[in-house]
């Protein structure tokens, strides 16, 4: 039966995405523009089986749903701007102890308390390096409402393929506009689901340095009788002050997700074929991005949009291609230029990247965009 | 019988040994007693799972031959009602101390308590921050010296099962190391509860309490806690002036209450039968 078109916002996608990624346990604290994904999922979960808790704090919700996924329950959470700082304790924990789980973080304007029914994309950084210590991290950039749904269920995959928390970035736009969606029959999705068996229980080593660098997770209660901390630990799991095991371990733990990076990214390039003039934007800024380079083309500026849907890892190969290829770099995005720090990086080349930043809580306009490109 | 060393040998990971635990330290009284209880009560190792938060007590997972996660400070709980919530058929006991439970984790705790979610808390009252080197603690007594109050502890003390009980728990209890009949009990009574139970165990650290308080060994502590540890029925006949400083235990409140988990699982039920409903209809 050909599903029928529906009228729906990103947070509502959000949240049927991750159901039919076959997300079956949420935790959450209310917070500004991210609620109605609880709100959702506090009704559509019970439906399917599954468990929504609504907890005291967001702290609390981070580590409800590292506890869930720890037994075998695929979980997620969502909040925005001062929520995310509160889950980055625990975001850390399951970093270290290679749980997998989905965050969602519905960029507000900030900093602190900010600007709480505006957009902004200023939490990009937070996203990369938010929590201590060398870690790896995966982060999505959606730029539609459909596009929200399919990145959530490739969230989900990606934190069951390589044992991580994943980040969801929405902005408050696309976390509220309304567009017409054609959601795919679950049929024809490709879900990923963590191995239930390994070795032999007396075997198993929940962090053991195999070759592929990502070790089996078999979840509690399967009769695997392990040990997870947030301490630095050997490949059992128990915690070490061995620096050779300590030194092996966490590079693992970094290049797991670096190794494995050219599975991960995914760009879109719009018009970039014969461009003179690359303009890099992500999230719901991508949509005035791709206005503003059409209206270029019509002015006689051969313009292009390198629209990254994995912000880290970082697409480096992607932008170091583009930097070589265009005259120009114009990077738009609702922060002080947090990314157009690493694509000057990443293009490894003489030059200034032409900023167009907001801040104010306002969407950037095509209009601002294209007087970058001209 | 069990010989002493089958009882217990076959509930501990013993190439983790030796303890972590100071000599003179009484959480290997607890540890002892919670494994005497899982015995008895003959739960399966691998339907346990142990959550503890960090400090000196929350180390006591990583003996104990179960599924164990040793989380962040503070968050033993909200860790632990995702697994029991995602996973109810699982037996949840949770290891915590006077500050992680307390200080950092508060919210978590009393919010725990209020729902009333299945887990077993073994809370290890030992006065102070034993494992960070001595600082005060929400139940360092007021007057005593911590090596963040060397000038004598200016704040009240938190009365510990007295919070669980104001939000909401089934099962509350205060023992002591001193009284291990009593401390297995409780520990069984709090396990096969349905509900929130939560057993305070008063114990001694020579090291960071005692040592900074000139209170002596772990041997002169435990008769500090033997001196001032009362039970309810004698605490009902003094006055508040001769209750200060002393150690009431006893099982605070036993009560039945709806469970967490149990009431989500009639709501499934009742959710799925409304969608069913509504798609014959």
């Amino acid at each position: 039966m050909k599903k029928q078109a529906q009228v729906m916002t990103g947070n509502e996608s959000c949240a049927l995405g991750a159901i039919a990624a076959g997300c079956r346990f949420f935790a959450g604290y209310p917070i500004t523009p991210s609620s109605e994904i609880a709100e959702i999922l506090s009704v559509d979960l019970p439906k399917v089986g599954g468990k929504y808790i609504q907890m005291e704090d967001e702290i609390a919700a981070m580590g409800a749903i590292i506890g869930a996924s720890l037994v075998g329950v695929k979980a997620m959470t969502a909040t925005s701007g001062p929520g995310f700082s509160l889950k980055q304790e625990n975001i850390g924990y399951a970093c270290i102890a290679e749980i997998p789980c989905v965050v969602v973080n519905v960029m507000r304007g900030g900093p602190s308390t900010g600007l709480p029914t505006l957009p902004s994309q200023m939490d990009v950084m937070q996203a990369r390096w938010g929590t201590h210590g060398d870690h790896p991290i995966i982060a999505l950039v959606p730029n539609s409402v459909r596009e929200t749904f399919d990145l959530t269920v490739r969230a989900f995959n990606l934190s069951e393929t390589y044992r991580t928390p994943v980040i969801i970035l929405l902005d408050e736009i696309l976390a509220h506009v309304n567009e017409k969606v054609h959601l795919p029959d679950p049929s024809e999705l490709k879900i990923v689901n963590r191995t239930l068996a390994a070795t032999h229980p007396e075997k198993y080593l929940p962090y053991e340095n195999v070759e592929s660098d990502i070790p089996p997770f078999i979840s509690f209660g399967e009769g695997y009788r392990f040990h997870v901390t947030g301490l630095c630990h050997d490949q059992t799991g128990f915690p070490t002050n061995y620096s050779v095991e300590i030194d092996r371990q966490l590079r693992r733990l970094n290049r797991k997700i670096d190794r494995y990076k050219d599975h991960i990214i995914e760009v879109e390039q719009f018009l970039m074929d014969d461009a003179e003039v690359g303009v890099f934007a992500y999230g719901s800024v991508a949509r005035s991005a791709k206005r503003a380079v059409l209206m270029a083309r019509e002015r006689g500026v051969k313009a292009g949009l390198l629209r990254p849907l994995v912000i880290w890892p970082f697409p480096e190969k992607q932008v170091e291609a583009f930097g070589k290829k265009v005259a120009k770099i114009v990077v738009a995005e609702m922060n002080l230029g947090q990314i157009a720090h690493e694509v000057e990086w990443a293009a490894n080349r003489k030059g200034e990247v032409h900023k167009v930043n907001r801040i104010d809580g306002e969407p950037i306009h095509p209009d601002q965009i294209l007087e970058a490109i001209l | 019988m069990a010989t002493y060393s089958t009882r217990y040998d076959k509930y501990l990971r013993l190439d983790k040994y030796p303890l972590i635990w100071c000599p003179g330290c009484g959480d290997g009284i607890i540890l002892k007693s919670i494994l005497r209880a899982v015995d008895k009560l003959g739960y399966q190792k691998d339907n346990i799972v142990m959550v503890s938060g960090i400090g000196c007590s929350s180390r006591t997972p990583g003996y104990v031959d179960f599924n164990t996660l040793h989380t962040t400070h503070g968050r033993a709980l909200a860790f632990a009602t995702g697994v029991k919530l995602a996973k109810p058929e699982l037996k949840v006991i949770v290891i915590t101390g006077d500050g992680d439970a307390t200080a950092i984790g508060g919210n978590h705790f009393i919010h725990a308590a209020r729902r009333n979610i299945d887990l077993t808390v073994i809370l290890y009252n030992n006065f102070i921050y034993g494992m960070t080197g001595g600082q005060v603690s929400p139940t360092t007594p007021s007057g005593r010296f911590a090596s963040t109050a060397a000038f004598g502890n200016l704040e009240p003390t938190f009365n510990i099962s007295g919070l669980a009980q104001a939000a909401g728990a089934s099962f509350v209890a205060r023992s002591s190391v001193t009284q291990v009949r009593m401390l297995d009990k409780y520990i069984e009574m709090a396990m096969q509860k349905k509900g929130f139970s939560v057993v305070e165990v008063m114990t001694p650290c020579p090291t960071a309490f005692g040592r900074r308080n000139r209170m002596g060994t772990g041997l002169a502590l435990m008769e500090w806690l033997k001196e001032n540890t009362i039970s309810q029925a004698k605490a009902a006949t003094m006055s508040e002036d001769e209750l200060n400083g002393k150690i009431v235990t006893g099982i605070l409140v036993d009560r039945e209450k709806p469970e967490y988990t149990e009431q989500y699982l009639k709501l499934i039920e009742r959710v799925q039968a409304n969608e069913k409903e509504r798609a014959h209809s």
